[in-house]
């Protein structure tokens, strides 16, 4: 697939993410749309895991420990297969399995997260087994820049350093935006990338909606005998005017018309990316 | 050479272990270290995974057998319930290793979620639980760990009492599909069960019949429940004496016969009484309807009265004398 054609599928998956949270009446709408290309090219271009090969021990493994950006992960796994797209509108219902952090009752789920600072751990003892075993799957998870707080995350950052886990990479969404507000306001984390290398990682710097430079850090890892690091620069309510950059579409829930509204300009962003 | 401890036992209670042909064994802290060892080396998908732990865990003989089998995270307990989790996810049967009061309290929120939630058999080894640090205080005390995980859906809670319920509970940790928690602590055990006793998840063990007193005990505390049905024979009473060491599936079956048949029911652990095996037990009679004369023994809510695990164990009652007497004062 193309970049070009990443592109617009990413706009279908905007479109998808915001009418689930829409039918949900809940959800996380900013670190959606803020995630949505990293997790389009990892399904598309990255992960060796399918609907098909989601059983196999060798598949890659990936955890969003960022949980609560499930909408976004629901609509790219519908769109690659793993489960009708007409789920979608289950999001949050009575007795449905598509709670609002994501669960292994879902195919294409691997551990069920949404607390804050699980993930990374959860991933290590993921690539810890592949070493043991001497198998080739590599472990990706997905962080918030706020979750950074957490301090189970140094803890893992600690531990994947010290087992030279090159197998696993940590991609930060780096949208600096948390429910409250800047996260420099809440609590101060920069420079991520200084901090990541004195941990003893390699890490990357990019532009999170970038295909090209998204594939080309998440291709390979970055370094032989080192954890990879990718701080994914981003924009929170990314695709959508009023959305982004404002703290309170963090879990805002958009009304009948901003929905409109919302589509309306990712059709016109749709129809922009075709003629071009 | 340092003072030896407190013993656990007065010269009247080794007396009556002797008149019972009870034997010391080792600590069930040692019985799991050679278990576990051995079934490793057995099966090489078996990792153990500790903070800064194995010699606590009595598992240095373990990391040097099978260095490729255990993993060290360092003083980080909440990292090691998510790499304990993360290796079970992919296919490793992963024991993780921490003293119980740091494991079900400082990485609750793990075992909650990464273990138990994500359904994974991970299982998770609570060494040095209840009072077993007692003198180090209430920092290093597992008072709590019963009461949390008997609310956290999908986790089977074993509490061995001697070395044979610990082998056993970690030969069934070990084929187990789904999360355990196995708890116990440091000090030597008298052996409690005949040879021919079968063990099963969720199944008590009755040590002893009668129908006076029902002492239903778990843990390191059996012992002193079945020292004290031995000294009540010498009061003319017939003590059932039940070995929980399931916590959770509890065996209400066995609860409500005891219930039923025995005149009175004492329930002995080495737990907060909130929360524990006592108020489960309380629980299940409650609903169905059995009310006879009743007393948990455990420890108050209360900040635990400072001292070795044996001045701790006698101070709060849970000895032979001690139970003999709420017995006695049960059934006036």
């Amino acid at each position: 697939m193309t970049d070009r054609e990443l592109q617009l599928k990413a706009v279908h998956l905007r479109k998808k993410t915001l009418e689930a949270i829409y039918e949900a009446g809940a959800g996380h709408t900013g670190g959606g749309l803020s995630c949505l290309d990293i997790l389009n090219v990892l399904y598309n271009r990255v992960l060796n895991v399918s609907p098909e090969t989601f059983s196999s021990p060798t598949r890659d493994r990936y955890v969003q420990s960022k949980g609560h950006s499930v909408e976004a992960l629901y609509a790219v796994l519908a769109d690659r297969g793993f489960f009708p797209e007409a789920d979608l509108k289950t999001i949050c219902h009575y007795q449905s399995h598509y709670v609002g952090h994501p669960t292994r009752h879902i195919p294409g789920i691997e551990m069920n997260t949404g607390a804050l600072g699980h993930g990374l751990p959860i991933c290590i003892g993921m690539a810890l087994a592949a070493k043991m075993d001497g198998a080739k799957f590599r472990v990706f998870t997905l962080l918030g820049d706020g979750e950074l707080a957490e301090g189970s995350n140094w803890e893992a950052a600690l531990a994947a350093a010290h087992y030279k886990l090159d197998n696993l990479t940590a991609i930060i969404d780096h949208n600096t935006l948390q429910i409250t507000g800047h996260t420099r306001d809440v609590m101060s984390n920069e420079p991520l990338d200084e901090k990541w290398r004195a941990f003893g990682w390699a890490v990357k710097v990019v532009n999170g909606h970038d295909y090209a430079a998204l594939t080309e850090a998440l291709s390979k890892p970055a370094e032989l005998g080192k954890p990879t690091c990718v701080i994914a620069n981003t924009t929170k309510g990314r695709g959508v005017s009023f959305m982004e950059n404002v703290a309170k579409w963090h879990h805002g829930v958009p009304s009948e018309a901003e929905l409109k509204q919302a589509l309306a300009e990712l059709d016109a962003a749709e129809a922009k990316l075709k003629e071009g | 050479m340092s003072a030896p401890a407190p013993s656990m036992f007065t010269p009247a209670a080794k007396a009556m272990a002797e008149k019972l042909g009870l034997k010391m064994g080792r600590a069930n802290l040692d019985e799991f270290a050679a278990t576990l060892e051995e079934l490793a080396k057995a099966n090489p998908n078996i990792v153990a995974v500790t903070s800064d732990s194995r010699g606590s865990g009595k598992l240095a003989p373990f990391g040097k057998a099978l260095p490729k089998q255990i993993v060290e995270v360092g003083i980080a307990e909440q990292n090691l319930v998510g790499i304990t989790a993360g290796l079970a996810a992919c296919g490793k049967k992963s024991f993780g290793v921490s003293p119980g009061c740091f494991l079900t309290a400082r990485s609750l929120e793990q075992i909650k979620n990464d273990v138990c939630y994500s359904d994974v058999p991970a299982v998770l080894i609570g060494i040095s639980s209840g009072v077993s640090y007692g003198a180090l205080g209430t920092t290093h005390h597992s008072l709590h760990d019963l009461a949390v995980l008997r609310a956290i859906n999908n986790i089977t809670i074993l509490v061995p009492a001697d070395n044979f319920e610990t082998r056993e509970a970690i030969l069934f940790a070990a084929k187990a599909t789904k999360p355990v928690f196995v708890r116990f602590g440091k000090a030597a055990m008298f052996g409690l069960h005949k040879p021919d006793t079968k063990f099963e998840v969720g199944k008590a063990v009755q040590l002893r019949d009668g129908n006076n007193v029902a002492f239903i005990a778990t843990g390191e505390t059996v012992v002193h429940a079945l020292l004290a049905a031995g000294q009540l024979v010498e009061r003319g009473l017939n003590c059932r004496v039940l070995s929980m060491h399931t916590i959770k599936p509890l065996d209400t079956e066995a609860i409500l016969k005891a219930g039923r048949e025995c005149r009175a029911v004492i329930t002995v652990e080495e737990h907060m009484v909130n929360g524990g095996l006592g108020e489960a037990c309380a629980a299940a009679l409650m609903q169905a309807g059995v009310s006879k004369p009743f007393r948990i023994v455990g420890f108050p809510d209360e900040e635990t009265v400072p001292g070795a695990q044996a001045d701790i164990f006698r101070h709060y009652g849970i000895s032979m004398e001690g139970l003999s007497e709420t017995a006695l004062q049960l059934l006036k």
